[in-house]
């Protein structure tokens, strides 16, 4: 049984080494997304356009606002003498943020009573919303004043009308590059998602079309063995990538890995072999590599939606949570954000193991019951 | 063990369409057996119950002794196979490929692959991509490849199909040499100049089995009447005339030659084919195209 | 002339396919281009279709140089590839009208489709799916889809490769039939039978024309005699023969020699423990030429 797997191993790395471009891109993959994301996604959150309306017209007032706009997260655009106007200027777009300085602002202070400000956020884009949130927080709590944040959009979730300032919003305020740290764990989830299914299906389907699986099926070679022998090699590939992923993330936007990294690699087989798994499970149904592509495509879509990768969990309906429990990357993400970014361990992660280690039973049992059929 | 293979009404449904109908037969172990047919008339489907890649709906049947509904993967690591399409990796090189299936048919002898290469004579592509090969040396190294084990049984659908006559020529000297040595070939062809090498024939027609026995035999028993030649005036006037003549049957091009198959005398016919005749109405031996032409003709 | 060949030769990268053919083809005349896989036949055919590009030499279809993508010229060749490349997810009827639509449309197209469908005998399976098609029929419907704009000339390559012995002697017979309508044919086939039936006949190996002309000229081509002899053990007669050069054809062997002289083999075979029924003095056949040239 060895010597066969180990015959089907060597075989699909001769078969890598000659196949130069899609090995190019397995790479180029994780580099490029990464550094596009990492870019892309910094860009969006800094610079919104900020109308002000300053009741107060102090020192302190000026300085406060001077505090936003160098920040640089915020340009002031709009200097209005109305919250109506700032309302009027979200609505039309010119901003994005309106900031009402409460006519008592500098007096609150120098009583050292929380001062008030009034921040108003076009909360239809909820990256704008998010960073805004936590952006205008820290700064305002670097001025120890209180923050009344008012939503112009119905059914967002940022109703915090006349909260006082939450402490715990500066854990998750990174001054630099908040979305990095966040994005990156994300990514490498995302990139072994999709290159690991596409990689196992499209090889076992190409060996269908070009008919060497007709050879194959008519030597002593077991299914079982078979699939071994084809996920090992991808296995390597998969790890390639979280590498490449990794160095991008530390090195281009230096995102601290506080966890333990063995572990981190660890974990990591779950999610490679899992997503192979269901690339076998693709390759059974497909009947050509164009079609085994599109079915890739079709499953990664609401992968990346119900994972929790683009949008917190948290708010979707009850049905895509549940659907999202269904997926190995939904508790892959949980994983690699809480080694990466929470720095916790195996006892905090148990939580997510094994739900995932059910979820890859699964996917076995069934690739093995589907690829045993011979014909 | 008697026979190297032997089925009892073998039977292969696709839904509704029976693509193999009862088919029996046996083959007698060291021998050549040639498995006939047009195409579609199901002889792949047949091999592949025999290999056990296609289950079998109904009938049963044992190649080696063991039974192919359940011991398949004990007949596969004994069995040959030349698929009709080339089927090996193209991206690997000749070498690669056979140590491939050298190595899921766990061959040791190290010496097996290097005899392979002599027989086939491969030596000079070696390190040759298969993606490169000329047609004819494809199919020497999936020849090759269908003998990396040294396998009691060796199914080749359509091996020398696209390959110049001297190279047929030799892949029959092997089959020959094969059988010799005690091992069993079955093999499918459309070429009947090589089914007469061939110990017992098998003719199988819209999924049935419809003649069998060896070439002798066959000749004996399906071509009724003498077979007559002659090289034509005018190919497609003579064809046209025989087919107007009620006791000539299945009148064919044969190279330049006309052919056909009557029950009159040469001294009868001699007279109403006269002013087509560009040498001699001669009356010949009939060869196994004779017979799968007569066979075929009568279902048609 | 409907196809004009100087000095045509074709590289892919390193690798020379074609090396320096020179030929014609008259109007109405089936030219067989006969060889194995891996000869050139394929890029020569694709070269007259104006599918390859020509390198170098001369090459002239209907008089005009096809390389410099002549529309009309191009709707004057009809071309059979060696894969089947029809759509196998159509109907037969569904393939042809697909086809036609790809050319000019001409007013009694309905009536040719009714013609070729009969004279083909796919009329019967107007609504079948291609894929459905025995080889054989397959190829018919192939046929019937290069000819329903009308070409002048037909390309056809292997057409009948993999097909059954009656079947391919049905559609060898289809082409001469149609080559009485005044089409000019130029296939390849690697069956030495089929070609001795063309008008004309080049022997290809490996890139070069090896022989060529009409099957009474290949065959005299060589000098020597062939003896055909049946026999009862017609495979040891090469070993008891040793000495000649002996081919197998099915049952029968045929031994070149230099000097007639049949007694002398009969009497070797018979000190060899064989019996010899007929030995007879017979013309070279192509593969005769093609074994003895090639070796």
């Amino acid at each position: 049984m060895w010597r066969r797997i180990l015959a089907v191993i060597r075989k699909e790395f001769i078969q890598m080494r000659r196949d130069r471009l899609t090995m190019a891109t397995m790479l180029g993959i994780p580099l490029i997304q990464l550094t596009l994301f990492g870019y892309a996604i910094n860009t969006d959150v800094k610079h919104i356009p900020m109308g002000v309306v300053d009741y107060s017209r102090t020192e302190a007032s000026r300085q406060l606002i001077a505090s936003f706009t160098q920040s640089h997260y915020f340009d002031l655009m709009l200097v209005a003498d109305s919250p109506r106007a700032l309302t009027d200027g979200i609505d039309r777009g010119n901003i994005k943020v309106g900031l009402v300085i409460d006519p008592n602002y500098e007096k609150d202070i120098r009583l050292r009573r929380p001062a008030r400000i009034q921040v108003l956020v076009d909360a239809s884009d909820p990256q704008v919303a998010t960073s805004t949130l936590a952006n205008a927080q820290g700064i305002g709590q670097a001025r120890s004043v209180e923050l009344l944040l008012q939503n112009l959009r119905p059914g967002t979730e940022y109703g915090v009308n006349g909260m006082p300032v939450d402490v715990q919003v500066r854990a998750w305020f990174n001054p630099d590059l908040v979305s990095a740290n966040y994005i990156v764990p994300g990514l490498i989830g995302i990139i072994l998602t999709m290159t690991m299914m596409m990689i196992t299906s499209m090889a076992i389907v190409r060996e269908r079309e070009t008919g060497t699986m007709e050879q194959l099926v008519t030597t002593p070679v077991r299914p079982i063995e078979l699939m071994v022998g084809k996920i090992v090699p991808y296995v390597v590939v998969g790890y390639i990538q979280v590498t490449v992923a990794l160095l991008v993330g530390v090195i281009l936007f230096r995102v601290p890995i506080r966890g333990s990294l063995p572990l981190l690699y660890l974990l990591c087989l779950l999610q490679i072999v899992s997503y192979l798994g269901l690339g076998l499970l693709v390759s059974t149904i497909a009947r050509s590599q164009q079609q085994a592509m599109q079915m890739s495509f079709l499953m990664f879509l609401p992968t990346m939606l119900l994972s929790g990768f683009m949008f917190p969990r948290e708010g979707m309906p009850v049905l895509a949570q549940k659907l999202g429990l269904l997926l190995p990357l939904t508790y892959f993400l949980q994983i690699l954000r809480g080694i990466i970014l929470k720095g916790v361990g195996m006892d905090y992660l148990f939580r997510y193991i094994w739900p995932m280690l059910l979820l890859l039973c699964a996917i076995y049992a069934l690739a093995l019951f589907r690829f045993g059929k011979r014909d | 063990m008697k026979y190297a293979v032997d089925v009892k009404d073998l039977t292969r449904r696709f839904g509704d369409f029976v693509a193999v109908d009862k088919v029996s037969f046996q083959i007698a172990a060291g021998s050549i057996f040639g498995f006939l047919g047009p195409n579609g008339a199901g002889k792949s489907t047949v091999i592949r119950m025999l290999l056990g890649i296609l289950p079998v709906s109904d009938g049963e049947g044992t190649v080696l002794g063991r039974d192919i509904r359940t011991q398949a993967d004990a007949i596969r690591s004994q069995v040959g196979y030349m698929a009709q399409k080339f089927s090996l990796y193209e991206d690997l090189t000749v070498w690669e490929n056979l140590q491939f299936f050298a190595g899921i048919f766990l061959v040791k002898d190290p010496g097996r692959l290097e005899h392979l290469l002599e027989l086939l004579r491969l030596k000079d592509y070696r390190k040759t991509l298969a993606v490169a090969l000329p047609g004819g040396i494809r199919q020497r190294l999936a020849f090759a490849v269908a003998l990396v084990h040294d396998p009691e049984i060796v199914f080749l659908d359509e091996p020398t199909g696209a390959v110049d006559p001297a190279l047929r020529r030799y892949f029959w000297e092997i089959i020959v040499d094969l059988s010799q040595s005690g091992k069993t070939v079955m093999v499918t062809t459309h070429y009947m100049d090589e089914v007469e090498r061939c110990d017992q024939i098998c003719f199988i027609y819209g999924g049935r089995l419809i003649a069998q026995g060896s070439p002798s035999e066959l000749k004996r028993e399906h071509v009724s009447g003498h077979i007559y030649q002659f090289e034509p005036t005018a190919r497609l006037e003579a064809l046209h005339a025989l087919a107007r003549l009620p006791d000539v049957r299945n009148p064919f091009p044969a190279g330049s030659a006309v052919r056909f198959q009557s029950e009159a005398s040469l001294a009868d016919l001699q007279p109403r084919v006269q002013s087509y005749l560009k040498t001699p109405l001669a009356q010949v031996r009939p060869t196994l195209e004779d017979v799968f032409i007569s066979l075929v003709g009568a279902k048609k | 002339m409907i196809v004009q060949v100087r000095e045509l030769a074709y590289r892919y990268g390193e690798a020379e396919a074609l090396r320096g053919l020179s030929f014609e083809v008259p109007e109405g005349q089936v030219f067989g281009l006969v060889g194995p896989d891996g000869a050139g036949k394929t890029t020569l055919l694709k070269l007259i279709a104006g599918i390859l590009p020509v390198q170098t030499g001369e090459l002239l279809v209907l008089g005009e140089n096809v390389g410099q993508t002549q529309v009309l010229v191009r709707q004057a060749i009809g071309y059979i590839p060696q894969r089947f490349s029809l759509y196998r997810d159509l109907t037969v009827e569904e393939n042809v009208e697909f086809t036609a639509r790809l050319y000019p449309l001409k007013p009694d197209f309905a009536r040719r489709q009714q013609e070729l469908l009969e004279m083909v005998d796919l009329a019967r399976f107007r609504k079948r799916l291609a894929d459905q098609l025995s080889g054989g029929m397959k190829q018919k419907l192939a046929l019937l889809c290069a000819l329903i704009h009308e070409p002048s000339l037909l390309l056809m390559d292997e057409p009948t490769t993999g097909v059954d012995p009656v079947s391919r002697r049905e559609f060898w017979t289809l082409v001469f039939e149609l080559q009485r309508t005044g089409l000019t044919v130029v296939a390849s086939t690697p069956y030495m039978d089929e070609a001795e039936q063309f008008d004309r006949v080049a022997l290809i190996h490996q890139g070069k024309f090896v022989r060529m002309g009409t099957t009474g000229e290949i065959r005299a081509s060589l000098p020597g005699h062939v003896l055909e002899v049946e026999c009862d053990k017609p495979f040891q007669a090469r070993g008891v023969l040793q000495g000649y050069e002996v081919e197998l054809f099915g049952d029968r062997i045929h031994v070149f020699m230099e000097k007639p002289s049949p007694e002398e083999v009969v009497e070797r075979l018979k000190t060899g423990g064989i019996r010899t029924t007929r030995a007879e003095l017979v013309p070279y056949s192509i593969e005769d030429v093609f074994l003895r040239v090639t070796a």
